[in-house]
């Protein structure tokens, strides 16, 4: 098989697929409590979510609302306390064992000790894969981002922006079905932010994959997004689940901000936020 | 006006040896300072003993030039150092490289030692959370023990299971190594960015894996502070343990006979040996990490 091919995904659905699209991710009355020092914290409570594939998923709400725990949970990087998640059919651990998403975090999280290419490499390195496939793989993922040529520098010889591309590439490098990202251009600029997500529509557009996305930038989420999960503050729950493909087209250009549907959507994931909030007081 | 770059280039190198410069010369004007100060009364009394007249400048000259001083000045080592150095073959018991090399070889054996022991240690208290709580306090309190109060048992010791020679001195290199280096790794093994041992998790890598590409690599700044610091402490460990076998040979010996014969100029010049000793082998381990760790954090 050549190393280029994207698993199963290339595959053209059949009329039975495309109708009714598989679920990637399916949560389930999901509750996490965190044990502190003083009381517990509820983080999520009663969440329920299905995420089918080719989805773009953005989950929005104001900071510490648990949308990275939600995330992490279907990583299996947080355990919940009760309630069912399947990632894929299976629990989140044989997912993660069977490394069934690329997970791309807050920060690049790039080794400095190691050049742009080994950085990508890394994923397929542990999972045991030849050199030679490696670098072919590495340098396809580079050009993916925009990087060809950047293979021999160094994370820190390359601007904030271009580091998280590098681990944009370093999660699709093994060609997972589902990319998990959590605020992955939460530190940069507006301008930088603006290009990547154009990038990132377009890589999503063109990979098919399953993303779900953390963000609390409204017009990120609305450009961006497929459907947008608004969540409240503490204790985490879902407010509203807005459904964008329906007004907006798969193919998306940052001309579209300006449109009405656009700023209808983003008016009432607005609308959804500050609902959350007055629920707080 | 316009620079040249050549002369800008000589500027910036006149300013960069200017304060190396200022400061040896400082150092060796305290030192002579140090010599006349410290070697004033002896000099008096040789003066008077000779029953002539003397002045101060004939005192001062005195101080400068004494067989046994208190202080030997550095010309007085200078020459020690060269008539010791070019007088002998280098495998003459005289020649000072000689000694140098035989204390060389036990403080780098030791600290090869202290290396393979501080490194296992650290990764024990790493990964085995009860080691921390039992290990650690054992790791502290050996290095409470004075060293000189240690170091003849350990001779004695390893004499009685049959061990003489390099190993015992060796070994007190390594009780003197291992310790800063344990608690530099134990640092460094944990220095990895939570979100990069998130992201390990990500792809099931395992313990091994982990510590291999990512707690490893992430420990070599740590560990070369360390190593700077051992390196240094490998050399004191093997002149200290020169000094209970008795001394034949090294530089701790050269201290030992210097002492029993008042041989001032003698002992100063092994001192003088011993911190270019160090001095050295700390640079090698600057170049070492120069070549090994790569990062924004790096020494260039």
């Amino acid at each position: 098989m050549p190393a280029a091919q994207p698993a199963p995904l290339a595959a053209v659905p059949t009329a039975a697929e495309a109708e009714s699209p598989r679920t990637i991710v399916d949560i389930r009355r999901l509750n996490l409590i965190y044990q502190t020092a003083d009381q517990p914290v509820t983080a999520l409570s009663d969440v329920s979510l299905s995420i089918a594939k080719g989805d773009f998923i953005s989950l929005i709400g104001p900071s510490g609302c648990g949308k990275t725990t939600l995330m992490r949970v279907i990583a299996d990087l947080e355990q919940p306390s009760s309630g069912d998640v399947l990632v894929n059919g299976m629990t989140p651990e044989q997912a993660r064992l069977k490394r069934a998403y690329g997970y791309v975090f807050q920060a690049p999280a790039l080794y400095p000790w190691r050049n742009v290419e080994r950085n990508v490499t890394l994923p397929l390195e542990i999972m045991g894969m030849p050199a030679a496939e490696r670098r072919t793989r590495a340098g396809e993922q580079l050009e993916r981002v925009g990087l060809a040529g950047f293979e021999r520098k160094f994370p820190w010889q390359l601007s904030g922006g271009m580091q998280q591309r590098v681990s944009i590439a370093r999660a699709l490098a093994f060609d997972p079905d589902l990319l998990l990202m959590d605020e992955p251009f939460g530190a940069l600029d507006e301008i930088t932010r603006d290009h990547l997500n154009v990038n990132l529509t377009r890589l999503w557009l063109r990979t098919r994959k399953t993303c779900v996305f953390v963000t609390h930038s409204i017009a990120e989420a609305v450009f961006l997004s497929t459907r947008i999960v608004v969540m409240s503050p503490r204790p985490g729950r879902i407010l509203d689940v807005i459904d964008c493909a329906r007004d907006l087209p798969r193919e998306r250009t940052l001309g579209i901000r300006e449109s009405p549907e656009f700023q209808r959507i983003a008016h009432r994931v607005r609308e959804g936020l500050m609902e959350g909030h007055s629920y707080d007081d | 006006m316009t620079t040249d770059p050549r002369t800008a280039g000589g500027r910036a190198l006149f300013a960069a040896a200017l304060p190396v410069a200022a400061m040896a010369l400082f150092v060796l004007a305290a030192w002579y300072a140090g010599a006349v100060w410290l070697n004033a009364p002896q000099a008096a009394d040789a003066l008077t003993r000779a029953g002539a007249e003397w002045s101060f400048a004939d005192l001062v000259r005195q101080t400068l030039a004494m067989k046994r001083p208190i202080l030997p000045t550095p010309d007085q080592v200078a020459v020690d150092l060269h008539q010791s150095l070019t007088g002998y073959p280098v495998t003459h018991i005289r020649n000072l490289l000689y000694h140098t090399g035989v204390t060389a070889g036990s403080a780098l054996t030791g600290f090869a030692m202290g290396v393979v022991l501080g490194v296992a240690l650290a990764a024990g208290i790493v990964q085995v959370r009860t080691l921390e709580a039992s290990l650690l306090p054992w790791v502290i309190a050996s290095q409470t023990i004075p060293i000189l109060a240690i170091a003849p048992m350990i001779v004695v010791i390893l004499g009685n299971l049959g061990f003489t020679g390099l190993l015992p001195k060796a070994v007190i290199s390594m009780y003197l190594c291992f310790f800063p280096i344990t608690i530099g790794m134990v640092k460094g093994l944990r220095s990895a960015d939570p979100l990069t041992l998130d992201l390990m998790r990500t792809y099931s890598a395992g313990t091994a894996r982990t510590f291999l590409l990512l707690r490893l690599p992430a420990s070599l700044p740590f560990l070369f502070a360390s190593l700077k610091v051992a390196i240094a402490a490998s050399v004191v460990g093997a002149i200290v343990g020169e000094l209970p076998t008795g001394g034949q040979a090294g530089l701790g010996a050269r201290l030992l006979s210097g002492s029993y014969y008042g041989q001032t100029v003698q002992i100063w010049s092994a001192l003088v040996m011993s911190a270019l000793l160090s001095v050295g082998l700390v640079l090698l381990v600057g170049l070492a990490e120069r070549a090994l760790v790569r990062g924004p954090g790096a020494t260039r």
